[in-house]
């Protein structure tokens, strides 16, 4: 029997027309790139729409050498040029042979469009109408010449962000579009960043010739195309960039690559040799080379994992174990208790995205007015810097208020809590809540670290309790995690989801264990560096010695960014809650005491080395000496305690499976797609079995699976 | 103590009473006629989107015209409803990109729906409410057959108001054929022949074609294309190859596909300026319009009502039907026209008389145009600056006419338009 949960190719057809151009200049052959469905699915290639591709494209080769046609152009239905390759196809891809086939046949297509002037002395054009990602972006790149929509919704190519290569092209003709520089941009920067060009933005830097309004794009592209071949229009071209230049970009950025993911993923590197290359190699030679580095990436777990990733943050999806939406109770007045920075995050985000009022409750007058004020300050940055207008900035300015009287949350149908971590704290603040509020009102906490089921115990109605955590910033973090204590309501649950959708936060659920999910494992994480350092591990070597997992930024970084008391706080609260497992530390008990800033300041966008002050806390260091571990050590310890707690964690049921996880450590740490969260990582490195006796995910869910020739 | 200040105090602005403008034609255009089919050009393209592509063509043509100096964007459509709903003035302009200030309406004279336009927003223009309208209209028929949907009053029949079957068309050009038997089917056959030649020639020369705006359309089927010529006109028709069609509206009857106008999808656009305002900008004026009139008649021969509503439009004018050199005539009926036309004395065949073809070549959609006629005279009076003055004219359902007359520019005689300075 086959196997038929693989989803079948939704295949993107090239319908071609024969359009008149103006001013009698001829015949454009007008391809349409449709794949029959509506706005929610883009325009994706695989391997059979590819083949009517390049079918299309040879009937329009003959014509065009006939002498029938004046120009060819490709473009797509609304919204759509296309996404690029079917990422989940290139993800099933079993062998290297048919890898290679992948990175050819879009050669083989788009080289029609390509070659076409030189054999024919017909130009072709690409008009952008929309969304053109990876593959989709390489069909214009292709072409001659480019117009762009100005309601293109992104240009770019994310392949180096999803373990790949732009293959189709890219790699070669970016660089000598644009130059090398911007191509660095365009290939390795943007990606990483995960920021895709916009119009004007392509057009400024040249990915394309012309932008035209929206509201008459494709009338007005075909008019300028007119002008092209009639040699009204000259689109100028730039001169290669001279080799030293080019050597020395190349280099540079092969020097930052070093220094911020060193060497932990390959595709960054390998799109970087074929842009060096891509100055001296003929195109033959540049399109092979594109052809081999993605047949080698896709057969990396790497890539498997990105795409494995790229399925999980994909937007949409419900979330796992959310009881029915429909039951989520409606929330028209939004209480936060607090008024710190946390609450005053809070409270922007509710009045933002809820678009209701929001009371801010603080002991006294003077914290009440510094977290108005932080309202104030924020939608005022927003406004001068043109990302919101002032008549929102003001209906949130409007929106939240201020107070020092609990008696003001009576009408509120949600508060929420985002006062100091303190249990006896929390729960006299829900309990006085609860003379004010009525029944029905949910109570909310924001506590990263305390039991809610100990904060909701003594209350007359615990079941509306629900743990809400918030990451820092609020506005920037993506990920909540929605805690269900144990006696939580499932509308108490709902309405948590609902309103965490509201606030366009992605809501993993999880149990009330100690850290929840994210908090649990970085903290873990840190937790077993500084150990190592305690250990005699020099803090120089123990605060690099996690590189190979290329997570976002050194541990000491880390520990800056959260804060050393904060971290040794929630370090010392686990540490209580789960045993001695979670390590305990003097020496930053005494970084923590003294105050002492754990990093130097480095260039911006480059690691930040750790403070030599950080290795006087601890001791000197004892490198060689027999139980002080060096760099693979630490990096084993780790993923060892990873292994151990993530198995431990599955066992308490504190989330569904793996994939939350995964995703949790994606979206709330930042940890890379490469890894696929953590867990695909630890599979391969072959630590989940050799800790657990088991994997975490079935074989070949986000790596490659066993068996396959790989090279 | 008070100082005497030598600045005087502000006065009031002195109420100013405005004396009537002249209002002028400064450019028309329309997107191609489409066949109102589900195999048409304009199947799977939205009413609302062939307005917006007349709007911005519009502003193309005339980059020395500052959108924001737009008073008023007038759009007709017989049936507003769904893409056709909604305010269209307003929702087109904002579509087109035209600043948020420039406000716009919609308008309904079924048929008479575009001339309408033009003949509101001028009279703002005239009284000083406006100094620059855009008017046109527009009417997706194979998405909103005329008279879908609507709810007729039964008063209409019970009263005896009006004829059941005065509310189809059709049936009013066969009641048209009844009322003049010696408008035959053979001359209205002959007409409709001539019609397609003469629109025939008409492209051939390159007199129809200036004032398209190529719209792209999509079809799911076969991709995107782009519009760029009538779809609908069959140049190759003969007497003989329509004389057996069906008689649709009646057994025996004389109205038949070819010598009425199909059904159609389209829109026109036009911009109107008052005289000064169009020297100020350096606008061209391509006609001045010299008087307007609409007029009822019986519904169920509402295909007569050009003629009480060119009498009128003349008698404003102070002018005879002897002076107007260039008739721009609807043709929804061939019928129709000819009932003007034996009316007036003017031949079947007068060269006059829609030089370029009309409406039974190249369609009629409903409420779009009577500005297609406006925006053929306009180019007519460049070729011909003997003529002095022209009339557009059209017949409207359940019983209307609507006529504007308009003077030509280039003519030696040219009474001028109101100008800059407030001279004439």
């Amino acid at each position: 029997m086959t196997d038929t949960s693989a989803r079948a190719e939704r295949v993107t057809h090239a319908l071609v027309r024969d359009v008149a151009l103006p001013g009698g200049a001829g015949t454009l052959a007008l391809i349409t790139l449709d794949n029959g469905l509506d706005h929610t699915k883009p325009n994706t290639f695989g391997p059979q729409g590819m083949a009517e591709l390049l079918t299309t494209l040879e009937g329009v080769r003959e014509r065009a050498a006939a002498g029938e046609l004046a120009a060819v152009a490709v473009t797509g239905k609304p919204y759509f040029l296309a996404a690029g390759a079917d990422l989940l196809g290139v993800a099933q891809v079993t062998s290297y042979d048919e890898a290679l086939e992948l990175g050819r046949m879009g050669h083989r297509a788009y080289s029609v469009l390509g070659d076409l002037r030189e054999q024919t002395g017909v130009p072709t054009f690409a008009f952008v109408n929309g969304l053109a990602l990876g593959g989709g972006l390489e069909v214009a790149l292709n072409c001659d010449y480019r117009t762009v929509a100005s309601d293109a919704a992104a240009l770019g190519l994310p392949e180096t962000g999803l373990g790949l290569v732009p293959g189709w092209g890219g790699a070669y003709l970016v660089p000598r579009l644009v130059g090398i520089e911007k191509a660095v941009d365009v290939l390795l920067a943007r990606p990483a960043a995960q920021k895709p060009y916009k119009p004007a933005e392509a057009l400024e830097i040249g990915l394309v010739d012309a932008l035209f309004e929206a509201a008459d794009f494709l009338e007005q592209s075909i008019a300028w195309a007119a002008k092209v071949v009639a040699g009204q229009v000259e689109v100028p071209r730039r001169e290669l960039d001279p080799q030293p230049v080019w050597d020395a970009v190349v280099a540079a950025t092969r020097q930052r690559l070093d220094a911020t993911i060193h060497g932990s993923r390959p595709a960054p590197y390998r799109a970087l040799d074929l842009l060096a290359a891509a100055r001296t190699a003929t195109r033959d030679e540049a399109f092979g080379a594109e052809d081999v580095a993605l047949a080698d990436l896709i057969m990396t777990d790497e890539m498997r994992a990105s795409v494995y990733a790229f399925g999980l943050v994909s937007g949409g999806k419900k979330p796992a174990g959310a009881p029915d939406p429909k039951i989520a109770r409606p929330v028209t007045r939004v209480g936060i208790v607090g008024a710190g920075l946390m609450a005053a995050q809070i409270a922007l985000l509710f009045a933002q995205r809820l678009q209701v009022p929001v009371v801010m409750r603080d002991l006294d007058q003077e914290r009440v007015d510094k977290g108005l004020g932080f309202v104030r300050d924020t939608v005022t940055k927003l406004v001068s810097r043109g990302r919101m207008s002032q008549d929102v900035a003001a209906r949130i300015v409007a929106s939240v208020h201020g107070t020092t009287d609990i008696q003001d949350f009576a009408s509120c149908d949600f508060v929420i809590e985002a006062v100091t971590e303190v249990m006896g704290l929390k729960k006299k603040v829900f309990a006085e809540l609860e003379g004010i509020v009525t029944p029905e009102t949910i109570l909310a906490t924001n506590t990263s670290a305390l039991s809610i089921t100990e904060m909701a115990r003594d209350l007359q109605h615990p079941e509306r309790v629900v743990g809400i955590h918030f990451f820092n910033p609020v506005a920037q973090m993506p990920l909540v995690e929605v805690v269900h204590a144990e006696k939580t309501s499932p509308e108490a649950l709902a309405t948590a989801f609902a309103v965490t959708k509201k606030l366009r936060k992605t809501a993993v659920l999880a149990a009330d264990r100690p850290g929840f999910v994210v908090n649990r494992l970085l903290i873990l994480v840190m937790g077993k560096v500084v150990e190592s350092i305690e250990n005699g591990t020099a803090a120089e070597v123990a605060d690099t010695a996690l590189s190979p997992l290329g997570f976002p930024m050194p541990t000491f970084e880390l520990f800056d960014l959260v804060g050393p008391a904060v971290g040794l706080h929630v370090l010392t609260s686990l540490r209580e809650d789960l045993g001695e497992r979670i390590p305990v530390s003097k020496g930053l008990e005494k970084i923590v005491a003294e105050g002492t800033k754990v990093v130097l300041d480095g260039p911006k966008g480059l690691p930040k080395p750790v403070n030599p002050a950080v290795q006087d806390a601890f001791g000197p260091a004892r490198p060689g000496e027999p139980g002080v571990l060096d760099a693979d050590g630490v990096l084993d310890s780790v993923r060892t305690a990873l292994a151990t707690e993530i198995g431990l964690m599955l066992d308490e049921g504190v989330v569904a499976g793996p994939e939350q996880i995964d995703l949790c450590m994606i979206l709330g740490a930042g940890w890379g797609f490469h890894t696929g969260g953590i867990t695909p990582y630890l599979d391969r490195t072959g630590y989940s079995e050799r800790v657990l006796g088991r994997r975490f995910l079935p074989d070949g869910v986000a790596n490659v699976p066993a068996g396959t020739r790989v090279g | 103590m008070t100082v005497a200040t030598e600045t005087p105090a502000p006065t009031p602005r002195a109420p100013k009473r405005r004396t009537v403008r002249d209002v002028v034609f400064v450019e028309g255009v329309r997107t191609p006629f489409g066949k109102a089919r589900p195999d048409g050009l304009y199947a799977e393209t939205r009413a609302d989107d062939l307005m917006v592509k007349v709007v911005r063509e519009l502003l193309r043509r005339h980059p020395e015209l500052p959108p924001e100096r737009i008073d008023e964007v007038a759009i007709a459509a017989t049936t507003q409803q769904g893409d056709q709903g909604l305010t269209l003035g307003r929702t087109v302009g904002v579509l087109a990109g035209l600043p948020q200030s420039v406000p716009g309406f919609a308008i309904d004279r079924m048929c008479a729906g575009a001339m309408t336009a033009v003949t509101t927003t001028a009279a703002g223009i005239a009284t000083g409410t406006a100094d620059i309208t855009i008017a046109g209209g527009v009417e997706h028929m194979g998405r909103h057959p005329m008279g879908f949907d609507a709810d007729v009053n039964p008063r209409f029949v019970s009263e005896r108001l009006v004829d059941a079957q005065a509310l189809n068309m059709g049936v009013t050009a066969e009641n048209l054929h009844d009322k003049f038997p010696h408008l035959t089917k053979e001359r209205a056959d002959a007409y409709a022949v001539d019609s397609q030649a003469k629109y025939a020639k008409a492209l051939a020369n390159g007199d129809v074609g200036p004032e398209l705006v190529p719209v792209a359309i999509r079809s799911a089927e076969l991709g995107w294309g782009l519009a760029t010529a009538d779809e609908l006109p069959r140049p190759s028709t003969t007497a003989e190859g329509i004389k057996d069609l069906k008689t649709p509206f009646r057994p025996g009857g004389r109205v038949t596909a070819g010598n009425a106008s199909p059904l159609t999808d389209g829109a026109t656009g036009c911009v109107l300026a008052a005289g000064d305002v169009a020297e100020e900008l350096g606008l061209p004026v391509r006609m001045r319009m010299v008087s307007s009139a609409f007029a009822g008649v019986a519904p169920e021969i509402m295909g007569f009502g050009p003629v009480p509503a060119t009498d009128r439009a003349l008698a404003h004018a102070g002018l005879t039907i002897d002076d107007i050199g260039l008739f721009e005539i609807n043709e929804a009926f061939a019928v129709q026209v000819l009932s003007f036309l034996d009316h007036y004395g003017i031949a079947d065949d007068d060269p006059r008389v829609n030089p370029y073809g009309g409406a039974i070549a190249v369609g009629h959609p409903l409420a779009s145009s009577g500005v297609r006629l406006m925006t053929q005279l306009a180019r007519q009076f460049e070729q011909h600056p003997e003529v002095r003055y022209g009339i557009t004219t059209m017949c409207v359902g359940l019983g209307q006419g609507g006529t504007v007359i308009w003077e030509n520019p280039h003519h030696a005689d040219y009474s001028g338009h109101t100008s800059a300075d407030g001279e004439n």
